[in-house]
């Protein structure tokens, strides 16, 4: 029974860090494009103002928000599972859902090219981690 | 893509990985920290390697911000992850592990993954929305 509840809320966990992961990078990216270019921004205005613009933006902070909640569902899994299972199943499938999240809220043309780099950095990361 | 754009990806692949390392190398010469003495994970900064390693995360945070203001997820995500590669070359040879054939086979997975999405254009589409920074912006719009 133990081990059924331990699995159980490891996969639990895997998906919540998938989910808050790819919320996370979907809202920092939007952020950033929403700020434009860092490092000619940084030359224009200085760093202090870059830091000041990216600490006011609402995405960021929600991007952040979502980043630490990936990162305490990571620790609640890893209570519960190996690390060995948790971290590639988490690594790998948070790569496919950017994709799918940045295709659907960035509006970004995921094409072939970018499928295939998604899908083989994901079965890289699992086969590493065997 | 220019150097210095080339050189922030390097910085988000580099950062990433010698940070996690430091920070693990660290928390090792630390020893165990119970949930009774959780203010003890404080006292960890004190540590050269872990302080040393809370830097270089920095430095990763940065270099991935840097990099989505002029690139799209799609590319960063993959682009950025040959610190999978990275660590595992100081997995061996710098902390003289063994490294397996089916991570070696990993390895080639990841690098051609990389391969295959940097040799495409950083951005796509359209952006969101227009940069809202610009010359004579104040700051504060978000």
């Amino acid at each position: 029974m133990r081990h059924v509840i331990s699995n159980a809320n490891g996969w639990l966990s895997i998906l919540a860090v998938v989910l808050f992961s790819s919320a996370g990078d979907v809202l920092l990216s939007r952020a950033m494009k929403q700020i434009g270019d860092l490092g000619q921004l940084r030359a224009r205005r200085g760093l202090i103002f870059v830091a000041s613009v990216i600490l006011q933006n609402r995405y960021f902070l929600l991007g952040v928000a979502c980043m630490g909640m990936a990162f305490y569902s990571l620790l609640f899994g890893l209570s519960w599972n190996d690390v060995s299972l948790i971290g590639p199943a988490a690594a790998s499938l948070t790569f496919v859902a950017n994709a799918f999240a940045a295709r659907i809220f960035l509006h970004e043309r995921v094409d072939r090219r970018r499928w295939t780099a998604a899908l083989l950095v994901a079965t890289g990361v699992v086969i590493m981690a065997l | 893509m220019n150097f210095r754009k080339y050189l922030v990806l390097a910085g988000v692949s580099v950062f990433a990985p010698v940070g996690d390392s430091l920070l693990s190398y660290g928390m090792k010469q630390v020893g165990n920290i119970s949930l009774r003495n959780i203010p003890d994970l404080l006292l960890a900064i004190a540590n050269p390697w872990v302080g040393l390693g809370i830097l270089l995360l920095l430095g990763f945070f940065a270099s991935y911000m840097t990099a989505l203001s002029w690139a799209d997820l799609t590319y960063v995500m993959p682009a950025s992850s040959l610190g999978y590669v990275l660590l595992a070359f100081i997995a061996r040879f710098a902390l003289h592990e063994k490294v397996s054939l089916t991570r070696w086979l990993g390895i080639a997975l990841v690098s051609s993954g990389v391969g295959f999405v940097t040799s495409g254009p950083e951005l796509t589409g359209r952006s969101p929305q227009r940069p809202i920074v610009r010359d004579n912006a104040a700051p504060g719009h978000s």
